[in-house]
C-alpha cells in the first residue's frame, strides 16, 4: 500500500469535516498524506490532520496558488502524483473538488470517479446515481485512481498520528494563472452549521408561504442544531438566499435526517436529498410525491405541526 | 463575440433513467430526449452576448443522430450555426473522452468564449468545461452566476459555497454558468422555422481528425463493474395530523435517538 493523497479542505485556516472523513476513508486505503494550497498553515490545522490519521502533510504554501481558482490545485497535485506514486488521491465532491479532479485527471492521464458514498479496499468506488435510484460500484483503470466523495459518507473516526510537514514547491503552468480571483462575497451567514456538513437539515419549500415562515424553519433547525435548506421555489421567490437552495442545482446534502416542510418532492429537489439517512416530511398534501421517501410523515399544515414539534423538543431537551 | 455553445442531449429529467444491462451505458433509448436543461441557460446567455456586443454563437455537441434535434432547438432559440460530432465509435464515451473530443474540435475556430451549463442532469460530473479548459490551456471561469464582457476582459461571479467570487480572465476563456444567471427564452414560431435554414456542419471522428483509440466505451479510464437498482425504500410511517401530529412526530424523533 502506498500514499494516499487527500486534498485539504478548509474555512479560514480551520479544517473541515469532510477532510476529516477523507482520512478516514484513505486510512482504509492506504497512508494518509494531506496536501495543504495556500497560505496560511497552522500548527493547529498540521494537528488536526493528525488526529484523523495524516502521516505526512504536504504544504504548498505560495500565496500566488490561491489567487486563482481551480486549476493551481490540480497542479500541486498533478506534481505529487508524479513524485510519490500514490495509490490513489481523494477529494471532497464540492462543485470545485470536482473540478480540481478533473483537470487532474487530464494532467496525469488518470480516470476520475466522481460522487463516491464509499471506496472498498480495492479502490473500488460506489456511487448512488439517477437520484439514489441506483447503485453502482466502479473501478478507475487507468493512472492513478482520482476519486471524489461526498460529505457524510463516511463517519470521521480518529487516528492520532504526528504528521511529519513536508513543503512543496510548485511553479504553476501560464494557463493556470489565466483566470484571477479578484474578490470574495460571502453571503451573511448565521450560526447555523454548514448546510453540507450539517448532521440534521431542516428545509422549508413553497408551502412556507414566504420570508417570514422560514422563522418557523429557523426555530426548529436551531432546537435540533441543524442546518436550513430551501427548494429551489423558496429560493427563486427570494424567501431564503440561494446558498441554502438543495437539489440537483443546488447544494447535495447526505444527513443523517432531513426534514422536509412544504415540499412536494420534484425529482429536483430529491437529486440533493435522496440519500439522507432518515427523511421526515410534513406537509398537508397527502399525495405529495416526497412522501414516497419518508421514513415518517405527517399529513398537516406545516404552522400548526412544525412549532409544535419545536415545542416537544425544547420540553424534551 | 465569436461564442460557442456546447450542449448536450440527455434524457428527460421527468422519466425514469436505467443503465443497459449489455454495457452499462445509459439507456437513452427509453426515454424523450431533451436539451440538458442548464445548457438552455448558456445559449440564453450566449445570445444575450452577443446581443449586446455583436458577434455570432455557434452551439457545439457531441452525441447520437438524434442529438441533432438539440443543436436545433438552440438554433431555434437563435443560435447562428451548428457542428454536430456523431460517429459510431464516441458510443460510451466518459468524461475524458468527450473532452477530448470537444477540445479537439473547438481549437482552431477562434471562439473568444466556450460557454457551457455547469452539470449535465445525467452525467452530473460537473467536469467537462474544467477539464476542456484544461487541455485547451485558456482561462476557466466556470459556475458563473454573472457574466461581463468589457473588450478583452470577461467578468464572473463564480457561486461559492458560502456566496461567490468575482474571477477575472482575458478572452479567450471557458465559461460555464449556474441557472440562476438568466431565464432562457422559448423559441418563437419565427425561431423555428428559421432553424431549418440555419448551417449544420457534421462531422465524423476521422473528419475532426479524433484518435478512436482514445475514444467509446473501450478507452474509458473508469469501468462499471457492476450495478444495481436500489432496493425501494420501506414504506414508511404516515400518520394525518389531528392537532398531535408535532408531538408524535417528536415521539418518532426520540425513538430513533435525534433528540
Ligand atoms: C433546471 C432545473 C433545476 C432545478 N433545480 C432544483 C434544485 O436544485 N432544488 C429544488 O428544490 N428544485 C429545483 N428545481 C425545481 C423543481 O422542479 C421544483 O419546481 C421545486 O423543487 C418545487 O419546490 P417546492 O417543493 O418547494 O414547491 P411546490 O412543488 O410548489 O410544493 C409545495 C408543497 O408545499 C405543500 N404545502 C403548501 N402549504 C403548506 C402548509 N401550510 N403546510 C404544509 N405543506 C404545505 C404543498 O402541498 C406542496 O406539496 C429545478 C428545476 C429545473 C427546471
Ligand atoms: N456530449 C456532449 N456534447 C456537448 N457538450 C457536452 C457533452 N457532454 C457534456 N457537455 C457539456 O459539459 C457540461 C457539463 O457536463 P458534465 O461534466 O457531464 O456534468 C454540460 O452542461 C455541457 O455543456
Amino acid at each position: 500500500m502506498g500514499e494516499v493523497l487527500v486534498l485539504v479542505e478548509d474555512v479560514d485556516g480551520v479544517v473541515k469535516k469532510v477532510t476529516a472523513e477523507l482520512l478516514t476513508l484513505a486510512r482504509r486505503l492506504g497512508d494518509p498524506a494531506a496536501v495543504w494550497v495556500g497560505p496560511g498553515i497552522s500548527d493547529e490545522a498540521v494537528a488536526a490532520l493528525g488526529e484523523y490519521g495524516a502521516g505526512t502533510v504536504y504544504v504548498a504554501g505560495d500565496a500566488e496558488l490561491t489567487k486563482h481558482p481551480v486549476a493551481p490545485k490540480a497542479e500541486v497535485l498533478a506534481q505529487l502524483v508524479a513524485d510519490k506514486a500514490p495509490a490513489a488521491v481523494l477529494i471532497a465532491s464540492t462543485a470545485e473538488g470536482k473540478e480540481v479532479a478533473g483537470r487532474l485527471a487530464v494532467r496525469t492521464g488518470s480516470g476520475v470517479v466522481t460522487d463516491a458514498i464509499d471506496v472498498a479496499e480495492d479502490l473500488t468506488a460506489t456511487q448512488s446515481v439517477f437520484g439514489g435510484s441506483t447503485v453502482v460500484h466502479s473501478k478507475v483503470t487507468t493512472g492513478t485512481p482520482i476519486i471524489t466523495i461526498r460529505g457524510n459518507s463516511v463517519a470521521p473516526d480518529p487516528a492520532p498520528a504526528t504528521p511529519a510537514r513536508v513543503d512543496v514547491a510548485v511553479s504553476l503552468s501560464d494557463a493556470a494563472t489565466k483566470a484571477t480571483v479578484t474578490g470574495h462575497t460571502v453571503a451573511a451567514k448565521g450560526g447555523r452549521p454548514d448546510l453540507t456538513e450539517a448532521a440534521i437539515v431542516v428545509s422549508g419549500g413553497r408551502g412556507v408561504g414566504g420570508a417570514e415562515g422560514f422563522a418557523v424553519i429557523e426555530a426548529l433547525a436551531d432546537s435540533l442544531g441543524a442546518a436550513v435548506g430551501a427548494s429551489r421555489a423558496a429560493t427563486d421567490a427570494g424567501w431564503y438566499p440561494h446558498q441554502y437552495q438543495v437539489g440537483q442545482t443546488g447544494k447535495t446534502v447526505s444527513p443523517q435526517l432531513y426534514i422536509a416542510n412544504g415540499i412536494s418532492g420534484a425529482i429536483q429537489h430529491r437529486a440533493g436529498m435522496q440519500t439522507s439517512k432518515t427523511i421526515v416530511v410534513v406537509n398537508k398534501d397527502p399525495e405529495a410525491p416526497i412522501f414516497e421517501l419518508a421514513d415518517y410523515g405527517v399529513v398537516g399544515d406545516l404552522f400548526t405541526v412544525v412549532p409544535q414539534l419545536t415545542e416537544e423538543i425544547k420540553n424534551r431537551g | 463575440m465569436k461564442i460557442a455553445v456546447c450542449v448536450k442531449q440527455v434524457p428527460d429529467t421527468w422519466a425514469e433513467k436505467a443503465l443497459k444491462a449489455a454495457d452499462s451505458t445509459l439507456d437513452r433509448d427509453a426515454a424523450d430526449g431533451v436539451m440538458n436543461e442548464l445548457d438552455e441557460y448558456a445559449v440564453e446567455e450566449a445570445l444575450k452576448l452577443t446581443e449586446a456586443h455583436g458577434g455570432e454563437v455557434v452551439v457545439v455537441t457531441m452525441g447520437p443522430e438524434r442529438a441533432g434535434e438539440t443543436v436545433r432547438k438552440a438554433l431555434s432559440m437563435g443560435a447562428d450555426s451548428g457542428v454536430h460530432l456523431v460517429d459510431e465509435t464516441l458510443h460510451g464515451s466518459d468524461a475524458l473522452a468527450t473532452s477530448y473530443a470537444l477540445a479537439e474540435v473547438l481549437k482552431d475556430r477562434g471562439f473568444d468564449l466556450v460557454m457551457f451549463g455547469s452539470e449535465s442532469t445525467d452525467a452530473r460530473m460537473s467536469v467537462v468545461p474544467a477539464m476542456v479548459a484544461e487541455r485547451l490551456g485558456i482561462a476557466q471561469l466556470t459556475f458563473a452566476q454573472k457574466v461581463e464582457v468589457s473588450g478583452p476582459t470577461v467578468t464572473i461571479q463564480r457561486a461559492t459555497e458560502t456566496g461567490y467570487d468575482t474571477v477575472e480572465a482575458q478572452t479567450p476563456a471557458v465559461v460555464s454558468v449556474v441557472e440562476k444567471i438568466n431565464e432562457p427564452r422559448y423559441p418563437s414560431f419565427k425561431g423555428i422555422m428559421a432553424a431549418k435554414k440555419k448551417p449544420v456542419e457534421t462531422l465524423s471522428v476521422s473528419d475532426a481528425g479524433l484518435d478512436a483509440a482514445r475514444l467509446g466505451l473501450s478507452a474509458a479510464w473508469s469501468q462499471v463493474e457492476d450495478f444495481a437498482a436500489r432496493p425501494p425504500k420501506a414504506a414508511g410511517t404516515i400518520v394525518v395530523d389531528e392537532g398531535d401530529g408535532g408531538a408524535k412526530l417528536a415521539g418518532f424523533l426520540a425513538e430513533q435517538k435525534f433528540i
